[in-house]
């Protein structure tokens, strides 16, 4: 096992010097909460850590799981892969195919029973026999329950392994199903999002590599560290809505001032996420602000709430007694109608995804 | 027994039958079978899309505004495509234009997945087809350094110490026996001809590759808030643009200009300092490997994307190519019309859907799909573990479309022939100086090598283009235009009652549309064709083989059960699976349902 690389030996190798290391694991530690008595911690399990086996399945999905995965920048994609976990078995990566690949799975199964962690991306279908999700002949469902048998915790990647996602959207043809309504006898981890953000789904892996143990979660199911607060609790654009000030239609002085785009639909006030505080590659931006409002996709059935363009209703503003239609201009483009006002403030800490039609 | 398709190809499936399930390193689920003679020579393909999600049915009575973001999830890996597709068919169902600058935005990011996919595709999905990791541990990296100085002259990173770092972690990586990713490969197959050396540059470029393609997609996250899967808006972009006054930190200023046009130099140096050399390096060492052509010399079809102005889809108009190319005619480029009810056509026969009759093809508008999951009397196993499959009856969830009754090729190969026919200069440029850099004839573009080199162009072509979009850009707001978004039909009181509307780009992997249909305000009917629809597509009624199949015959195999060669031919196709398997019932007719366990 000595041969084997561990994440502090990839960063020495890299020309980082010790210091500039534990000031990563300083980093670590805040960027999850953690004070700094989790450092020297955080540096123990990076430097001598072998690799935790894991198994990556696709069910009925779009991969884009994957693909937010490899854009993590820290840490690196490529560091989580060569030095962090062993992917014994991910079928859109890996080099081997058809038997080979299928002997790949079946021995990682063997050798680590009970020690690999499985990744699901995706969902089994269970109409037509669970034949519209073929894999080796067989029903992905068959390989899902043999996967997760001697797996040591399941990692339910994105919507669709969490929640269903779009082809669990009415009226759900396939009836495409999430992991945990299979799988019901293994520790599950939602990591909701559509996809979920990079760092945040190497975040989940490095939390657990690190310490060994699964994330604090939360009633369903997803780490606390990064779903425990709405977008709205910590976005940028939040002291123009406690303003009042809102953009109108698309492209409005208003939108061209970074208002807050409430009026346009956007979901943040109902949705549970870290885009507003981690943002996106490598925290370039989010959806916010980039001028679309939050399309709600970390939640559970986001697809069958409302139109994207639809007003969440019965949101008020902090320290303000009137809504936004009283405060702001005349509603030109959003779907019209009276809102109805009766929420309290203290009503916004509830996990509110049944918005109102407007 | 030996067939001849109508499309000119022999087919024997009286050899040894080779599984492949699952094929990896692709998007999506997805299974293929061959024949193989006494010499290991392919005589029979058959192909299956293993997966079908439904998308479409679930669109039905949906906001059409909304649709880009359902279709969207089509596919995370040509992310956002399908978006803009989407957005494109309801505008023109609506007759609503969009401004200047967002048809500048819109190229730049349908060309940052372009530049993206194509770069993740070779690197990551398609390079240990012709790449042997293991191989580049026996490498000098003094002499590798060499090989990569005398190929791309320009890149800084390529020092001996360099390559010798990322041999030694690669040494300790195959050392520590967890081999990942690399696990079960096909190390010592014969079909692998690439010396050490070569090996270790393009194993470290698996790498630096990986760096890149996380700042690539950035741009979709400037301009749509994030990747995978930005945000777009119906009738222009989301985002607005304020380059001058009070409050531009809160919209596209001059920072996020600014970043955008590094992003951009960064694809246009790699493209000309890895990507491309790498092509030519590696392609150098396979080019009498020119198996794979398939049906890339007899019929492809593009629909061409990029419109120069806001608003015009005339061929012209467009720098990527439309057109389509029959019975190896390249003489004649016969132009496309998606609305035309004859020439776009789905057929179901080998498909599991159900027409009622059959030999009947159906235009997107009016397209109708039941799905019926039966299997053929020479099944081998059962309808829950099927051994061997059979392809005289049904056997794909991809569906077979045809143009004007011709089973076609798209993607990039595709559209660099439609375009080095048409004359398109860039392209003809590029394409004669690639064959002769590489003393190529141009029919040796017709290949599995010339799939992957068009890729590899394309890449270099959509960076300048980007470039082109980006001054675009800078100069319409110079000029005062800030405009994004044309709200005039966004509220649906504004719509028609009935209205219908088609949108095309160029995805990635190859033509693309989606066909929607409105009434009162909602969708009533959406249909989307997608490239590998085309390329994965099953047979049809009159037995025409579809890309993927015909693209594998007559190749030898090294070692039957090492599939490398299937791999390295399918994998240039770069199929998408979840792409092409989502079709469902326009009129929402009920489905069986049959529940499991």
């Amino acid at each position: 096992m000595s041969q084997i690389e561990t994440f502090y030996d990839v960063m020495r190798r890299q020309g980082i010097t010790r210091r500039s290391f534990m000031k990563y694991c300083s980093l670590t530690a805040a960027a999850l909460g953690l004070g700094p008595s989790f450092v020297p911690k955080i540096a123990h399990a990076m430097e001598t850590k072998p690799r935790t086996p894991v198994i990556w399945v696709h069910g009925l999905e779009c991969t884009c799981c994957s693909e937010s995965f490899i854009r993590s920048a820290h840490p690196l994609a490529k560091d989580v892969v060569l030095s962090m976990i062993s992917l014994d078995y991910d079928d859109t990566l890996m080099a081997a195919a058809g038997h080979a690949a299928e002997a790949a799975f079946e021995e990682t199964i063997e050798k680590y029973k009970g020690n690999y962690i499985l990744a699901v991306e995706g969902n089994p279908p269970l109409n037509e026999d669970g034949m519209f999700c073929i894999t080796g002949g067989k029903p992905f469902v068959e390989k899902l329950r043999h996967a997760a048998k001697d797996a040591k915790a399941i990692i339910s990647w994105g919507a669709c392994a969490s929640y269903g996602c779009v082809q669990a959207a009415a009226p759900n043809p396939t009836q495409a199903t999430p992991v945990h309504k299979v799988i019901t006898d293994k520790p599950i981890i939602k990591v909701p999002g559509c996809p979920p953000i990079a760092e945040v789904m190497t975040g989940v892996i490095t939390y657990m590599l690190t310490f060994d143990r699964m994330p604090e979660l939360d009633r369903q199911g997803r780490p606390a560290m990064f779903y425990s607060q709405r977008i709205h609790d910590k976005c940028y654009r939040r002291p123009h809505f406690d303003a009042g000030q809102f953009v109108e239609q698309w492209d409005d002085e208003a939108a061209r001032k970074g208002y807050c785009l409430y009026k346009m639909g956007c979901k943040g006030p109902t949705t549970y996420n870290a885009c507003s505080t981690v943002r996106w590659n490598e925290g370039v931006s989010f959806p916010i602000q980039s001028g679309h409002g939050c399309i709600g996709c970390s939640e559970d059935g986001f697809w069958d709430q409302h139109g994207f363009y639809e007003r969440v209703t019965g949101i008020k503003q902090f320290g303000i007694e009137a809504t936004a239609d009283q405060i702001g201009f005349a509603t030109t483009a959003v779907v019209g109608g009276a809102v109805a006002v009766h929420a309290a403030a203290s009503a916004l800490k509830r996990a509110q995804k049944k918005t109102e039609e407007a | 027994m030996t067939t001849q398709t109508p499309n000119g190809f022999t087919l024997d499936n009286s050899g040894k039958r080779v599984v492949v399930d699952p094929v990896t390193r692709i998007e999506g689920h997805m299974r293929c079978e061959v024949n193989v003679n006494d010499e290991g020579i392919i005589t029979n393909a058959v192909s299956t899309g293993t997966m079908w999600r439904g998308l479409e049915v679930i669109l039905k009575g949906r906001d059409p505004r909304d649709a880009w973001a359902f279709t969207e999830r089509i596919c995370g890996v040509c992310t956002g495509t399908h978006a803009l597709t989407s957005v494109r068919a309801v505008e023109d169902a609506l007759g609503i234009t969009i401004p200047d600058n967002a048809n500048s935005i819109r190229n730049i990011m349908q060309l940052a997945l372009q530049i993206h996919d194509h770069i993740v595709h070779f690197y990551h999905l398609h390079a240990l087809d012709w790449v042997n990791p293991v191989n580049a541990l026996r490498a000098d990296p003094k002499a590798t350094s060499e090989l990569q100085q005398m190929v791309s002259p320009s890149h800084p990173m390529s020092s001996p110490g360099y390559f010798r770092d990322v041999q030694n972690r690669l040494k300790k990586f195959v050392e520590s026996g967890q081999l990942g990713l690399f696990k079960n490969g096909y190390w010592d197959n014969p079909a692998y001809l690439l010396p050490p050396e070569a090996d270790l540059m393009a194993t470290t470029h698996y790498l630096e590759a990986l760096d890149l393609q996380k700042e690539i997609v950035k741009v979709h996250t400037i301009f749509g808030g994030k990747n995978p899967h930005p945000n777009w808006l119906v009738g222009g972009v989301p985002c607005a643009i304020n380059v001058h006054g009070v409050g531009a930190v809160g919209a596209i200023n001059m920072e996020r200009l600014n970043l955008v046009s590094s992003i951009i130099d960064k694809c246009m140096e790699f493209n000309k300092n890895v990507y491309l050399p790498d092509v030519v390096a590696i392609g150098g060492f396979y080019k009498n490997w020119l198996y794979g052509g398939g049906l890339s010399s007899k019929s492809v079809l593009a629909y061409g994307d990029i419109p120069e102005h806001p608003n015009d889809f005339s061929a012209d108009q467009l720098h990527l190519p439309r057109g389509a190319i029959i019975n190896g005619n390249l003489n004649e480029v016969h132009d496309v019309d998606v609305r035309d009810p004859e020439q776009v056509q789905e057929f179901v026969d080998h498909s599991w859907y159900d027409y009622g009759e059959p030999g009947k093809g159906l235009h997107p508008w009016d397209g109708e799909t039941n799905p019926k999951f039966e299997l053929g009397p020479n099944l081998k196993g059962t309808r829950t573990h099927i051994e061997e499959i059979d392809e005289s009856a049904k056997y794909s969830w991809i569906k077979a479309p045809r143009w004007r009754g011709h089973a076609m090729e798209v993607g990039p190969l595709s559209r660099y022939i439609i375009g080095y026919a048409k004359g398109h200069e860039d392209i003809k440029n590029q394409v004669e100086g690639l064959l002769r850099t590489m003393d190529l004839p141009v029919e040796a573009l017709f290949s599995t090598l010339g799939r992957t080199a068009a890729r590899a162009l394309e890449s270099e072509y959509c960076g300048r283009l980007q470039k082109h979009f980006f001054d675009k850009l800078i100069t319409n707001i110079k000029n005062g235009d800030s405009s994004t978004a044309n709200v005039e039909k966004w509220d649906p009181k504004t719509w028609p009652k009935e209205a219908k509307g088609v949108g095309m780009t160029e995805a990635p992997r190859g033509a693309l549309g989606h066909w929607v249909r409105i009434k009162d305000g909602r969708i009533e009917n959406y249909q989307c064709v997608v490239p590998t629809t085309w390329n994965g597509s099953p047979r049809d009624s009159q037995g025409n083989i579809g890309a993927f199949e015909a693209s594998l015959l007559d190749t030898k195999m090294e070692r039957p059960e090492e599939p490398v060669e299937i791999l390295r031919t399918l994998h240039s196709f770069d199929p998408c699976l979840a792409c092409s398997t989502h079709v469902m019932s326009p009129d929402g007719a009920p489905l069986t349902t049959v529940k499991v366990r």
